[in-house]
């Protein structure tokens, strides 16, 4: 599996580290309720297709990357950076 | 007062089978300087002034009479020979790594197939052509390779120099070994 770091290019798979679905990337705000704060801590989806998940190219460039991957076919069709998207 | 002379890590003989060499190199100052956020620009004109370089891109190397710098990751560079200036002092977060880190180059007609035992790298000339820069895994060990003229320039963390040496031996053993048996013809 190759995952493409837009920093390094098409990178092998044993560079990274996964880190789980990318949701972690938006916290709710400091006075959301607890119902909020429960779904960010404890609730994931489990999709059986396209999924979006936090890497991190650890033994590469040390960024971290927010990776499209599909989990029936393990295709991965794209990354970006994480700090664009939480900057966003 | 007691004088310490400084040793570097990996002395030694040069190593040699069949076309390969590999030997050390001697870095001089090395000092990892990381642009503080907004500061990019700044921090290329402060290199350009003080080294004749800019900052490189991901992936890239620049050179000039002063000495070298090499990209080492997201946001961070190795500055090899010169001294960092006040100017650059003021833009990035500078810290002087020259006994953290061993180098060593390995030349020959075969370096990529040696190292392709050992790096998961595209190391073909089309996909990481001289002056590149790369942060990968060397067998278990983190490291920044360069292409260079002929061959590699390998980097890697003082502590693990000896490991890598021995890894790279190894693998220049398998090499050259491969290349003495005849090829056969159909
Ligand atoms: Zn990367």
């Amino acid at each position: 599996m190759l995952i493409p770091c837009p920093l390094c290019g098409a990178r092998d798979l044993r560079e990274f580290t996964p880190k789980g679905a990318a949701v972690t990337l938006h916290r709710p705000d400091v006075g959301a309720g607890l119902d909020a704060w429960n779904d960010y801590l404890h609730l994931r989806d489990n999709p059986a297709g396209p999924t979006r998940e936090l890497w991190w190219h650890g033994s590469g460039c040390g960024a971290w990357l927010v990776v499209e991957r599909n989990t029936l076919t393990h295709e991965v069709s794209g990354a970006r950076l994480a700090e664009e998207e939480a900057g966003a | 007062m007691t004088v310490l002379t400084p040793q570097r890590a990996l002395d030694g003989q040069e190593l040699r089978h069949g076309n390969l060499q590999l030997s050390t190199v001697a870095l001089g100052r090395v000092t990892w300087v990381a642009p503080y956020p907004g500061e990019e620009t700044a921090l290329s004109h402060a290199l350009q002034s003080a080294c004749s370089m800019s900052f490189p891109g991901p992936g890239e190397s620049r050179e000039s009479t002063a000495g070298r710098i090499l990209w080492s990751g997201r946001a961070q560079a190795l500055l090899i020979g010169p001294h960092p200036s006040a100017a650059i002092e003021k833009c990035a977060a500078v810290v002087d790594q020259t006994d953290g880190w061993a180098a060593m180059r390995l030349g020959g007609a075969s370096a990529a197939q040696v190292l392709a035992r050992l790096t998961p790298l595209d190391l073909r000339p089309s996909h990481f052509p001289r002056g590149r820069t790369a942060r990968s895994l060397l067998g278990h060990v983190p490291v920044l390779l360069v292409a260079i003229e002929n061959g590699f320039e390998i980097f890697v963390m003082r502590s693990m120099s000896e490991t890598v040496r021995h890894e790279i031996e190894t693998a220049m053993r398998s090499t050259a070994a491969r290349e003495k048996i005849p090829t056969a013809h159909a």
